[in-house]
């Protein structure tokens, strides 16, 4: 459909999106700077600003902005198209998201009506200055929490996405080419399992994984000195080509920042001080929610109860995080709205709620969680759970037919399931238990709190390193069994490459 | 995009077609016929809403320029791929563009356009497009001359030796960067958001807003 030339509207979007940013500035101080230098010289200006750039690694991080702005980018479509499609193109997954966002709004609204809690209110000064001086201790605080209840679970999502039904498809024949007996009645394109060896290659069972194959002592020698050597290089598609087949523990933070191009500079931490700023000044029913999931999921995890105190820092924050908006542009889902002094309708009056627009359901913090065995600087964990937030989490639970998103994921995890597990399937369907119950919740949790972490972390490395989620399907599929247990690669392996068809 | 650069053209309703007898045959049909009428047309792209078409061929009935009344079909686009799958979603309700090069024939003098739609899968009820519309060819502006005055410049003369003044090239250099300076602040129009969710401090909410 695009014409070879069409290059020029995805660089004039990302030429704007970093107009104006913190590197532009940065970029052209240097530029300024350099101006004195001996070997820049008025005739060829341009020339020697640029090799001067390139040479001090300036070239660099903007290659590593630009790489992180093609990450998030719309897709090229047509200009015609409505915001509305850019976000999601098919109309009845639009209205199923609109519906499903109205229950949950209405679900908070009634929480806060019968409880007698606002939704929002600016706090007193005596209570800032309590919360300031306890900061680092929040999880010492045992607040009253028995009256809030989470907004919905995991399973509350799954029998929406169970009951999603596209009105044009005409499921009238009872075994068409594409029938099945899963939960998921969506016919969205899925990769089989060639396709699937063919996208994920490099975890052929020929090739040594990090994790895995540490034995083979040369193997991981050469993997540890190719990833210290990405981390010196900071190079961001680097690092991430490098996580597919594993980060060593000790790298793992730097690769995984470097990918995801988070940094921790002055400016990230004044913007982290500056949401502290607005958790201190505004009290938030979203907080409670907050408290009340960690208490009932971290709090409880042996891995985990540790980090209580940094997930509400992380958390808390992260509902003050208005940058998190920009996501809604190919997200879904839209941020619920609302209006001070009771001006309803009125636009100037009309705000966000929660400022990021995204409402912690069941087992939220427990995509933080992991995080916290690799930055323990809570501004730059925010700044990276973020941004694992924005590209990959967001996914998880809104509807979608993104191919990452948790209504392919679970089709594909019924479809390998009865293809390469009919036994399992068909026992666990004659027992009354449907694969796909059984194993949403961990799906939507991305495996956090039902892994050991070292393996988890082993997994996450997969989908910054395919920048997809889809090897979380995989996953699943391999693993009907005792989690704690796992060994969560070679069972992605031996499922996508050694299963005869 | 400007939806009143589109032209105004007639566009009946679609023909299902059918092997055999239509009434006997229940089963449905895989293939769909859309007549565009439009003047005398020469277009510059055709976009359209696609809702659940696997392919599309597009025909265009056109007129000799000088001959008239002697028009004839040809095609311009055979099977364009709509969808990735014609079983599963993919594609099924984009927006897409055809421009004039993309078209096997130079779509000029077009009376007529024929758009046939297939979709071969059973697991689809209805198949179409929607909001097809036809933008016409403009002939690119003339490049705007160069003026005249420009060419009467006069050659800049030798500076003359300047003892006791600040050396030219430092001077000039300097205030390069200054202007360097200036244009980047006046292009600077920041995309950064300031990060506040409240209106004038206050942030008071007690319901949210269902519609």
């Amino acid at each position: 459909m695009e014409d070879g030339t069409d290059l020029s509207p995805s660089i004039a979007q990302i030429v704007q999106r970093l107009r104006g940013s913190h590197l532009h500035s940065q970029l052209e101080r240097q530029a300024k700077d350099c101006l004195h230098r001996p070997e820049i010289k008025l005739e060829s200006l341009k020339e020697d600003v640029r090799a001067f750039l390139k040479a001090s690694g300036w070239e660099k991080r903007l290659q590593n902005a630009v790489y992180r702005e093609l990450h998030v980018q719309l897709p090229q479509c047509h200009p015609t198209t409505p915001a509305e499609h850019l976000k999601e193109p098919l109309a009845y997954m639009r209205k199923a998201q609109a519906s499903w966002e109205k229950r949950v709004l209405k679900s908070l609204n009634s929480m806060s009506t019968e409880l007698g809690v606002p939704l929002a209110r600016m706090r007193p000064v005596g209570e800032q200055k309590d919360l300031t001086n306890k900061w680092n201790e929040m999880g010492t605080d045992e607040p009253d929490l028995s009256r809030f209840r989470p907004v919905y679970a995991p399973k509350d999502f799954l029998e929406v996405l169970i009951s999603l039904r596209n009105p044009n498809h005409d499921s009238s024949e009872d075994m068409t080419v594409k029938s099945h007996w899963g939960l998921i009645q969506v016919p969205l394109n899925i990769r089989d399992i060639p396709q699937l060896r063919q996208a994920y290659s490099e975890l052929n069972l020929n090739n040594g994984q990090l994790g895995i194959d540490d034995h083979a002592c040369v193997a991981l020698h050469t993997c540890m000195c190719l990833h210290a050597s990405v981390v010196v290089e900071q190079d961001s598609a680097a690092a991430q080509q490098y996580s597919r087949r594993g980060c060593p523990t000790g790298l793992r933070s730097d690769l995984w920042a470097l990918t995801l191009n988070s940094t921790n500079q002055p400016q990230d931490v004044m913007h982290y001080e500056q949401l502290k700023a607005g958790v201190i000044q505004h009290d938030l029913l979203v907080d409670y929610l907050i408290y009340k999931d960690v208490k009932l999921t971290a709090s409880n995890d042996d891995y985990y109860f540790v980090f209580e105190d940094f997930l509400y820092q992380v958390m808390l924050c992260f509902s003050r995080d208005t940058a998190v908006l920009e996501h809604f542009k190919y997200n879904s889902a839209t941020p619920p709205k609302s209006y001070i002094h009771g001006k309803v309708g009125n636009e100037e009056f009309a705000v966000l709620y929660p400022p990021n627009g995204v409402i912690p359901f069941h087992g939220f913090s427990m995509y933080v969680a992991p995080l916290c065995f690799l930055y323990n600087e809570p501004s730059k964990l925010y700044s990276v759970f973020r941004m694992m937030y924005i590209r990959y989490f967001f996914r998880l639970h809104s509807i979608s037919s993104s191919p990452s998103g948790i209504v392919a994921l679970c089709l594909q995890f019924e479809r390998l399931l009865q293809a390469h597990l009919p036994q399992l399937f068909y026992h666990l369907r004659q027992i009354g238990a449907q694969p796909l119950r059984i194993a949403f919740k961990w799906m939507v949790r991305a495996f956090s709190g039902y892994l050991s972490t070292d393996q988890l972390l082993l997994l996450w490395d997969r989908i910054l390193g395919y920048d997809s989620l889809e090897v979380v399907a995989g996953e699943r599929t391999a693993v009907l069994a005792d989690l704690s247990t796992l060994k969560v690669m070679p069972l992605i392996q031996i499922f996508l490459f050694a299963t005869a068809i | 995009m400007n939806h009143s650069e589109s032209v105004d053209c007639t566009v009946k309703p679609p023909v299902f077609l059918q092997i055999g007898d239509a009434k006997g045959d229940s089963a449905r049909s895989g293939v769909c016929v859309v007549d565009d009428l439009a003047t005398d047309i020469n277009i510059e792209k055709i976009t359209f809403k696609n809702y659940y078409t696997a392919y599309v061929t597009i025909r265009l009935l056109r007129r000799k320029a000088e001959k008239e009344g002697s028009a004839k079909w040809c095609t311009a686009l055979r099977d364009l791929a709509l969808m990735d799958n014609p079983h599963t979603e993919g594609g099924s309700q984009n927006y897409f563009s055809i421009h004039r090069r993309q078209m096997q024939v130079e779509p000029d003098h077009v009376e007529s356009l024929r758009l046939i739609l297939r979709q071969p899968s059973s697991a689809w009820r209805l198949f179409n497009l929607e909001e097809i519309r036809l933008f016409p060819h403009k002939e690119p502006a003339p490049e705007k001359e160069v003026s005249d005055w420009l060419s009467n410049l006069i050659v800049v003369k030798q500076p003359p030796d300047l003892e006791g003044l600040p050396d030219p090239q430092t001077v000039s250099s300097s205030i390069q960067q200054m202007w360097a300076l200036t244009e980047v602040m006046q292009a600077n129009r920041t995309t950064a958001s300031i990060g506040r969710f409240d209106v004038d401090g206050c942030y008071d909410i007690n319901l949210l807003s269902l519609t």
